[in-house]
């Protein structure tokens, strides 16, 4: 039963990283997108994302409640160590949360909209930024649970030029989900071509990113790329995740909207996959070479397999029905009342 | 203020906040589905004006109840870490459960918010009313985690171990079912009265009459039928109460000295260090007869109990009577709203009726946040009841006073944009739902 709750973690944090990460790329892509062009881009947007928008971030909660029930002491040691980016992280969510919905019912439309425009496009780089600074966090070695003094204990386990070039890519990544989902979304040529110039523009602010990762693991002595190459199958990970980079550029250039979302779900799936494969079950790797592990600090028995049930038996209700309200606003245009 | 205080002030303040926006989130939903259902059936507008002008409020209130919802759910570790450590995977059952109820909730949201004319009108109705019922469903596991606290059942505890959890146990604990039935009513009563109280006074400054009238008796009657049935359900929560935790009905109270035939005290200042109400009303008997349903019982007073082990009995005290006098009031007020609909249909043109509900919008929220505030500032000292002490739960990172000053900055601006939107959504019925003028469109 062990293995089917990391199964849920996993797929909640993939889930969470593709769909929500398209939520905030939703901001982010507003962020770069000028004057001019940033009424068209919310209207298109806020059609595409409105309908899922609340189910996005439940894949968060689910996170959050598969740690604590699961595995309390991993949930705990996180919950003190990286006590500022979460709550920099949590201020993100709720002004983005807020704003988003706050701008399409406000039902007078004023000088408020800027107000709200300005939150919501600020706040979702913040989120991502802070959402890969906590990941990254998380395996690069500066969580010291034996430090004495408050700067080693909550500031330099989290403030790392490893975690902030990470906290960058998550940006970019989210910012080409975001513009990929959307091109199956618009309806003209001209609103295809402005979102597949967008998402290049991200793929290649991801791949500069990534490359200024791998530096800043080498300052920082992560081991990142032994990580990812030290195994076959992490090789074979990032190998599949670069060879389907020209197919995906091939599907933006193209506007072939199927392409896009199947290959670039397929990227973010092969590089969580590659980061997490290598030191799995140790999820959090601390300062001084001790790890917290999936397998030795899960929680006891009967909880694991109760929270084991409990997500089986809820996947059986959620996912035909989310599937369903997906598709639905994806074929259906309004009827006529 | 020191750094458990202010972890404690920003775990209430966090709640307290939330706690509005779930009982609307609960609540809300059931009455636009009768709206809507009258709607459906009788083809009158104005009863689809009513549906939508509510879920568009709804909608406001929903997105705040879910980010203050997701920040608890992180609040939790990063101002309890050593409870969570221990209490997560035992309490964990029901929000685990919870999560489940919570995205059906979210789905169907998302039908029914954009689902106007897209779908069957009947497949589109019956998406709210789940919205509702998974909403009451997540909100009743989440005061069964609460009851845990309360309650502590489903573990073993020996030598500082947590041994032979059983979450099933632990969600089902003694005191699950009497904080659930209390929790729900009360979110019927104070949305019920909030909502009313709002569409009353539109009609009191005769804008819009028709809409607002049938909006304020859709709400009125789920308001006045909850009001009834708080009383009722507070007894027997005072009962269980009484049996589980001695010291908090003992604050509640402000009982000190155990004694046979204990009078109950009404108002009054507790007066901690001297052990004794100034000022009060006592009617003799009667605390005995409500806590174990004879005027004779022994009820036990603070003397019984250990010193470091009393919580706040001031707070507690007034707590516990603003909220038994604010549902006598809704209650009595209930009672007059029935007596005008059965007997006396020529109050309902009265003024002094509408009024009344106007002067009571804001009892049933401030009630809710008093019964909070007796549930668990009657627990401390204690996190989970005669377990784990609160002291020795809180986060050992210095500084929390910083983020408690930055949540409260960040919950009052959300207030009071929360409250501006609401008043642009009233002030523009008129303007959206006035058929004289033009067409509605979609929303
Ligand atoms: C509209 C709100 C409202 C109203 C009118 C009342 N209550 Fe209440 N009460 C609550 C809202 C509430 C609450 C906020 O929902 C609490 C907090 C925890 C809970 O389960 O319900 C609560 C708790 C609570 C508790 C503590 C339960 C515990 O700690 O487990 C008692 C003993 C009562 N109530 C008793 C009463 C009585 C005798 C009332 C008589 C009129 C009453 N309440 C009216
Ligand atoms: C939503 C309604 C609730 C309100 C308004 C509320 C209110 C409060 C208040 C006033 C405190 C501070 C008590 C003190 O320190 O003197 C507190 C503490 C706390 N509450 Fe609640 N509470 C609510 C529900 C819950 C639920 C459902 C849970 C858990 C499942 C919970 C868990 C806690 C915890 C962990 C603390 C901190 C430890 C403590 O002070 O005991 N509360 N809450
Ligand atoms: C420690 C206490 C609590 C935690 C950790 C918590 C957690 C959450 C979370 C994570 C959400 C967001 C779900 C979404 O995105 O839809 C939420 C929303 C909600 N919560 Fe809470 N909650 C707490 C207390 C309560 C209490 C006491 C109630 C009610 C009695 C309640 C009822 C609800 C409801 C009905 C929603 C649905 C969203 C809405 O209506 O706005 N919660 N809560």
């Amino acid at each position: 039963m062990l293995y089917v709750v990391i199964v849920y973690l996993w797929a909640a944090i993939l889930l969470y990283l593709l769909l929500g990460g398209a939520d905030f790329g939703a901001g982010i892509i507003e962020f770069f997108t000028s004057r001019n062009n940033r009424g068209r881009t919310r209207r298109t947007m806020y059609q595409a994302i409105g309908p899922v928008w609340e189910a996005n971030h439940m894949w968060l909660i689910i996170t959050i409640v598969i740690l604590f029930v699961g595995f309390p002491k991993i949930y705990a040691t996180l919950s003190v160590y990286l006590h500022i980016p979460l709550t920099a992280m949590l201020l993100g969510i709720i002004a983005r949360g807020t704003a988003f919905v706050f701008r399409n019912y406000d039902a007078v439309k004023d000088d408020m909209q800027k107000v709200y425009n300005r939150i919501f496009i600020y706040s979702s780089v913040i989120t991502p930024f802070f959402l890969g600074i906590i990941a990254a966090s998380t395996v690069s070695r500066n969580v010291d649970v034996m430090a004495q003094d408050f700067l080693s204990a909550y500031i330099f386990s989290w403030l790392n030029w490893f975690s902030v070039t990470v906290g960058l890519f998550t940006v970019c990544i989210c910012g080409f989900l975001a513009a990929g989902y959307i091109i199956g979304e618009t309806d003209s040529v001209e609103d295809r071509q402005f979102f597949a110039r967008k998402a290049k523009w991200m793929i290649v602010s991801a791949v500069l990113c990534g490359i200024l990762v791998f530096l800043a693991s080498f300052k920082e002595n992560v081991p990142l790329a032994e990580w990812i190459f030290g195994k076959a199958p992490g090789i074979f990970a990032i190998a599949a995740a670069s060879l389907s980079l020209p197919f995906l550029w091939y599907g933006l250039t193209h506007g072939k909207a199927i392409i896009v979302r199947l290959l670039g779900g397929f990227e973010i799936c092969m590089i969580l996959f590659a980061v997490t494969y290598r030191h799995f079950p140790n999820i959090v790797l601390l300062k001084g070479g001790g790890h917290l592990s999936l397998i030795e600090h899960q929680g006891q028995e009967k909880a694991i397999v109760s929270l084991a049930w409990a997500l089986l038996i809820g996947s059986i209700f959620i996912l035909p029905a989310l599937g369903y309200l997906m598709y639905s606003f994806e074929k259906k245009k309004p009827r006529e009342a | 203020m020191d750094n458990f205080f202010a972890a404690r002030s920003q775990m209430a303040l966090s709640l307290g906040f939330h706690i509005i926006f779930a009982c609307i989130g609960m609540v809300m939903p059931f009455f636009m589905a009768v709206a809507h259902y009258i709607w459906l059936k009788t083809g009158n507008e104005v009863y689809r004006d009513i549906t939508k002008a509510w879920s568009k409020g709804v909608a406001i209130f929903f997105a705040t109840g879910a980010v203050s919802g997701t920040v608890l759910s992180f609040e939790l570790g990063l101002l309890w870490p050593k409870f969570m450590e221990h209490a997560g995977p035992i309490f964990g059952m029901p929000f685990s459960l919870e999560g489940t109820a919570f995205f059906i909730e979210a789905i169907a949201l998302g039908f029914f918010l954009y689902g106007w004319n897209r779908f069957n009108r009947w497949f589109h109705w019956f998406t709210g009313v789940v919205v509702g019922v998974s909403g009451l469903v997540s909100g009743i596991l989440v005061v069964a985690a609460n009851a845990w606290m309360n309650s502590p059942a489903g573990f073993d505890y020996v030598n500082g171990q947590y041994l032979n959890i059983d979450p099933i146990k632990a969600m089902f604990n003694e005191a699950w079912f009497s904080q659930a039935l209390h929790m729900s009513i009360a979110a019927f009563a104070s949305t019920g009265f909030a909502v009313a109280g709002i569409h009353a006074l539109m009609i009191l400054r005769k804008s819009h009459v028709t809409f607002h009238k049938r909006a304020f008796r859709i709400s009125a009657v789920f308001a006045t039928v909850a009001a009834l049935l708080q009383p009722l359900s507070g007894d027997i929560s005072a009962k269980d109460v009484a049996k589980r935790q001695p010291a908090k009905l003992a604050a509640m109270e402000a009982h000190f000295k155990t004694e046979e035939k204990a009078a109950l005290i009404l108002g009054g200042i507790p007066d901690e260090k001297e052990k004794k109400v100034n000022y009060a009303i006592e009617i003799p008997g009667a605390l005995s007869f409500l806590a174990h349903g004879n005027f004779h019982a022994e009820v036990t007073g603070l003397d019984r109990i250990p010193e470091e082990n009393h919580p706040p009995v001031a707070v507690t005290h007034y707590a516990f009577q603003v909220m038994v006098g604010l549902g006598t009031i809704m209650m009595l007020i209930s009672v007059l709203y029935y007596i005008t609909i059965w007997k006396k249909k020529s109050w309902l043109e009265k003024r002094w009726l509408l009024k009344l509900f106007v002067i009571a919008t804001p009892m049933g929220f401030i009630a809710v946040e008093a019964g909070w505030t007796v549930t668990e500032v009657g627990r401390q000292p204690w996190i989970i009841y005669g377990v784990m002490r609160t002291v020795n739960a809180v986060t050992p990172m210095p500084g929390i006073l910083y983020s408690f000053y930055i949540f409260t900055a960040v919950y009052i601006s959300l207030s009071c944009i929360v409250a501006f939107l609401l008043y642009r959504q009233i002030s523009m019925v008129g303007k959206l739902y006035d058929h004289s003028v033009e067409p509605i469109n979609a929303i």
